[in-house]
């Protein structure tokens, strides 16, 4: 190599491609407030729309009379579902094979169900419209238990359905029931738990969260009547699922439907669903001729769209005395709230729950999940996870304890002794899946040489002492937590979306001078696209990643996808992104043999350019080719340089994780003081340590949350009492713990680029994690189960029953 | 409803409005002066997300009314780059240190630290955490927020010291 051509690592570092901690190209707009929000559009003879919700968790409606609200200056419409049926538009299909009332059609069915839509010149009448539509309802008996949904005489949810003994997911065996679920070998695990040295079990209750973004759910639907073409602005993590969604609905042609999400102000799960909201202003939009917005409030957001979890799970393990694990056996009950607005790929009712057994080598499991109806809001997303992964997480990992503490083992011994062994991948669970790789005990031991865990141990054991001698208040839990997430849905084979298979897709085009650009079926959250995306182009093309644009949330530019949801950007689309570059590059290749007089075999990549083998001064850079592409192609060969590629994973992917976390719990105050927390990741193949960095921070904060603090609590009427960040702990900086991060990369065998996906892995691994800190403070003093969450009020009650307080 | 005529000052620029009394200045900045940097997350004051500069104090704007900012001296996300489009130091260690990811709670939580920074140009970590304790992030977990605003701290400092020396 001459003096004049920079050695491959000055090439390489040049293009920011994959691994290196390339500054985000958002964060341009971001930070001198010129993102683009839903909430930002205005549009001329815009109207805003605001709903009239129930006051009532249960009642029928005897009347609506939207005289007076129809009366207040401003206002131009008012519907209700007797408006919304001339449409044939008063119920909605729902992702999970139900139906919902788009609005209250005969009786409510959850406290802030939408009743009526008001539409006005501003939003302040449509807010005092809203208050004034006058409702008489007659009261009905209310069930927020899903414990009790099924008794007889519960009150019947859903009379629509009550006497229809077939449901989407097979036979319903109650009024109030919607699906049974059933995985693994129910025969083998009961003989299993038959011959057991040691069983436990214990009902563990993962509450109803939310994921609470920081902007609301919102819209603008603008409907053109000359053309009979609809435009819906969204905050859509999943734009073509909305665009088809949207015509099966409407009856508008596909293509006369644009959705665009531009900026999205945080999902994690809340902005997957189609909620009234966007239906509502699309009638509107329709009935009225001009564009109409809504955007929910907070309230609205946390008590009607969207909840997570709610999964009640009866969990028992078998096990050798000397504690290798032997059988698992669930019964959970999951409360989907009034209808079935579950956000699962359509032929999982319980998503992905049967990765339950988690990092464990079970010779034989069973699951049976119930589905059930009570008078509370739906939804059931997954709340910054793969569907319904970081329940089973949450159950298994606490299982886990549980065992470790009836066996008196260390509950990292436990944990050594069960983890799949490295040499058993790719290894099929017992309950079906096959996880892609992994190599546990050198993350798990990574992870406890760091935190120095034998002597952590020691410290705790000296300070159970002291507190029994009555020197000290505090009483110390060290959290363990080792998880495998199962994400980037996924393989045809195994998921769709109504019957849409959930593939991915990228779209690039090199222009002539050598930059390009890349639209993709996924859409950012916050998660980074714009910058992570172009990496892997940088790495696969060798172009700069500044020269490669990245557009997402178009569906009339970008290629057809599922959407960003279940830690399915890199393993999918990121995939499609590495496949549609390995096309352009077989192109270029032809290009530069054609050019460099040699056969295509002669030539050898590198870095950033095709060069002889053997006589590395024979070369062609990528740019030059991406400029012969349009002017001297070979003859008989197609001019551009351009390629998609639908991705249909052949698997899903395994990320997985070991965390570790020190409290401190006041048992007087019941204040419990994060001292310490790492997390280990393994995400396979790291396109950007910086962003996985931020993931790992803002979702173990997420985790942080919902372990100490988040609950959507209904009272026995069925009113929502955590419906406001008054009520809803949302953690401040104050309170945030600060977070060690650490990795192992164990790439995915069956990926392009080896990634396996890393946004939700904090939220899964560390909700357990802070979990079992709690608990494990409180073990030495024969306490077992501890449940969620760990606020300062519960933990002080837990102190109080054990009898710490004199 | 009668409307009432208010004037302040924004970003150095005399503006005026007529704004109902119950509009409040965050709905008078976004849609009638269309500065969409501000914005609002919450309506109970507790998100902060619409935090702008009020006469040195930072306040929640969705918990003002814009009659209340009458004649008042405003700073917001879109006053915060100089005139040449040169990014504040805030700015640019938001970006260094990765201190955002959805951009949503951004321009308030800049706008918070220009005036954290005002009142306590070298603060410690704990001074940070408790002063920015107003504004809500959901993606960042904070960590990364309060390196960018030690970022900011010390570059303000190594400016002013730079120019002093000059």
């Amino acid at each position: 190599m001459n003096a004049i051509t920079p050695s491959k690592e000055e090439r390489a570092e040049k293009l920011q491609g994959m691994g290196c901690r390339r500054k985000r190209v958002e964060d341009i707009r971001f930070v001198q407030g010129k993102g683009n929000y839903v909430d930002d559009l205005k549009l001329p003879g815009m109207l805003y729309g605001d709903f009239t919700r129930s006051p009532h968790a249960h009642a029928r409606i005897k009347k609506i009379d939207t005289a007076k609200a129809a009366a207040v200056p401003g206002v131009v419409a008012v519907l209700t579902a007797e408006t919304l049926k001339t449409v044939n538009l008063a119920w909605m299909p729902t992702l999970a094979g139900d139906v919902q009332m788009v609005l209250a059609d005969g009786k409510v069915l959850f406290q802030n169900q939408e009743v009526a839509f008001v539409i006005a010149d501003d939003r302040y009448a449509a807010a005092d419209a809203a208050d004034l539509v006058e409702v008489e309802y007659e009261a009905l008996p209310v069930n927020v238990d899903p414990l009790k949904a099924m008794a007889p005489g519960a009150p019947v949810i859903r009379e629509d359905i009550k006497d229809k003994t077939e449901g989407a997911h097979g036979k319903r065996k109650h009024y109030n029931h919607i699906f049974s679920w059933a995985s693994g070998d129910k025969a083998a695990t009961d003989a299993a738990f038959a011959k057991a040295d040691v069983t436990i079990k214990e009902l563990i209750v993962y509450p109803r969260v939310h994921p609470c973004p920081l902007e609301t759910c919102q819209c603008v639907a603008s409907f053109d009547k000359i053309k009979g073409e609809l435009t819906l602005w969204g905050t859509f993590q999943a734009p073509h699922v909305i665009r088809t969604v949207g015509s099966l609905i409407s009856k508008i042609p596909e293509h006369k439907i644009h959705v665009i999400a531009p900026d999205i102000g945080g999902g994690f799960g809340n902005k997957v669903g189609a909620y009234s909201g966007y239906i509502c202003a699309i009638v509107a939009s329709i009935v009225t001729g001009r564009p109409v917005k809504w955007v929910e409030d907070r309230i609205e957001n946390l008590s009607t769209t969207a909840f997570a979890r709610d999964f009640h799970m009866e969990t028992e393990i078998a096990a050798t005395k000397d504690g290798r694990v032997t059988a698992l056996r669930c019964y959970t009950v999951a409360d989907h709230g009034a209808f079935d607005a579950c956000a699962n790929a359509s032929k999982w009712p319980a998503g992905l729950f049967s990765i339950i057994t988690g990092s464990y080598d079970f010779p034989t499991a069973h699951v049976l999940v119930d589905g059930v109806y009570t008078n509370k809001a739906p939804g059931g997303v997954a709340y910054r996870c793969s569907f319904r992964v970081t329940e089973a997480a949450y159950c298994i990992e606490r299982a886990m304890d549980i065992l470790a503490q009836k066996l008196g083992m260390d509950p990292a011994e436990l944990r050594m002794k069960n983890l799949i062994r490295r040499e058993q991948f790719p290894y099929t669970s017992a309950l079906g899946w096959q996880y892609d790789s992994g190599d546990y005990h050198t993350a798990l031991t990574k992870a406890m040489d760091k935190v120095d865990y034998k002597r952590l141990r020691e410290e705790q054991k000296a300070k159970q002492a002291a507190f029994k001698r009555g020197e000290t208040r505090d009483v110390m839990g060290i959290g363990l937590a080792f998880f495998t997430e199962i994400v980037g849905a996924g393989p045809s084979r195994n998921c769709d979306i109504l019957g849409i298979a959930m593939f991915d897709s990228a779209e690039i085009r090199i222009h002539p001078t050598g930059t390009g650009i890349c639209r993709l079926g996924t859409k950012s959250q916050g998660q980074g696209h714009e910058t992570t995306y172009a990496q892997i182009i940088a790495t696969e093309l060798g172009l700069p990643a500044d020269n490669i644009a990245v557009e997402e949330g178009n569906t009339d530019t970008a290629p057809y996808g599922l959407g960003t949801y279940g830690s399915r950007s890199t393993p999918v689309s990121g995939a499609a992104t590495a496949m549609a570059c390995r096309k352009i590059k077989a192109k270029a290749q032809m290009i530069a043999a054609y050019m460099l007089e040699v056969h295509d075999d002669d030539l050898e990549w590198d870095v950033d350019r095709f060069s002889v083998k053997g006589n590395p001064e024979r070369f062609k850079t990528m740019t030059e080719l991406a400029w012969a592409a349009y002017h001297e192609v070979p003859p008989g060969m197609e001019p551009g340089l351009e390629a998609v590629n639908y991705y249909d994973p052949p698997n899903f992917t395994f990320p997985f994780g070991a965390y570790i976390c020190v409290v401190d719990v006041d048992v007087d105050t019941g204040v419990t003081k994060v001292r310490r927390f790492y997390a280990l990741d393994d995400c396979g193949t790291r396109i950007n340590p910086m962003i996985i960095e931020g993931q790992l921070h803002g979702g173990l904060t997420e985790a942080f949350g919902i372990a100490m603090g988040q609950e959507i609590r209904y009272d026995d009427d069925g009113n929502v009492m955590t419906a406001s960040l008054l009520d809803y702990f949302l953690p401040t900086a104050v309170e945030t713990p600060s977070w060690e991060t650490d990795y192992t990369v164990t790439p995915s065998p069956h990926h392009p680029i080896g990634a396996k996906g890393v946004g939700e892995s904090p939220n899964v691994g560390g909700v357990p994690c802070f979990a079992n800190a709690v608990n494990d403070a409180f073990k030495f003093l024969g306490s077992t189960h501890i449940a969620m969450p760990h606020d300062h009020w519960r933990t002080w009650t837990v102190a109080e029953k054990l009898g710490l307080h004199g | 409803m009668a409307k009432t005529h208010v004037t302040m000052t924004v970003n150095g620029k005399a503006v005026e409005g007529l704004v109902e009394p119950r509009t409040l200045l965050i709905h008078f900045l976004r849609e009638q002066l269309n500065l969409t940097g501000p914005h609002i997350g919450c309506d109970t004051s507790h998100c902060g997300a619409c935090t702008v500069d009020l006469d040195g104090k930072s306040v929640k704007s969705c918990t003002l009314f814009a009659v209340q900012a009458e004649g008042g001296n405003l700073l917001t996300i879109e006053g915060m780059a100089a005139a040449d489009g040169t990014l504040h130091a805030l700015q640019e260690g938001f970006r260094e240190m990765h201190g955002l990811q959805c951009g949503f709670c951004t321009p308030g939580m800049i706008t918070r630290g220009y005036r954290l920074l005002q009142e306590n140009p070298n603060p410690s970590e704990d001074e940070i955490r408790f002063g920015i304790s107003g504004n809500l992030c959901r993606c960042t977990g904070y960590q990364n927020i309060v390196k960018a605003i030690q970022y900011a701290a010390a570059k303000l400092a190594g400016a002013s010291v730079k120019e002093a020396a000059e």
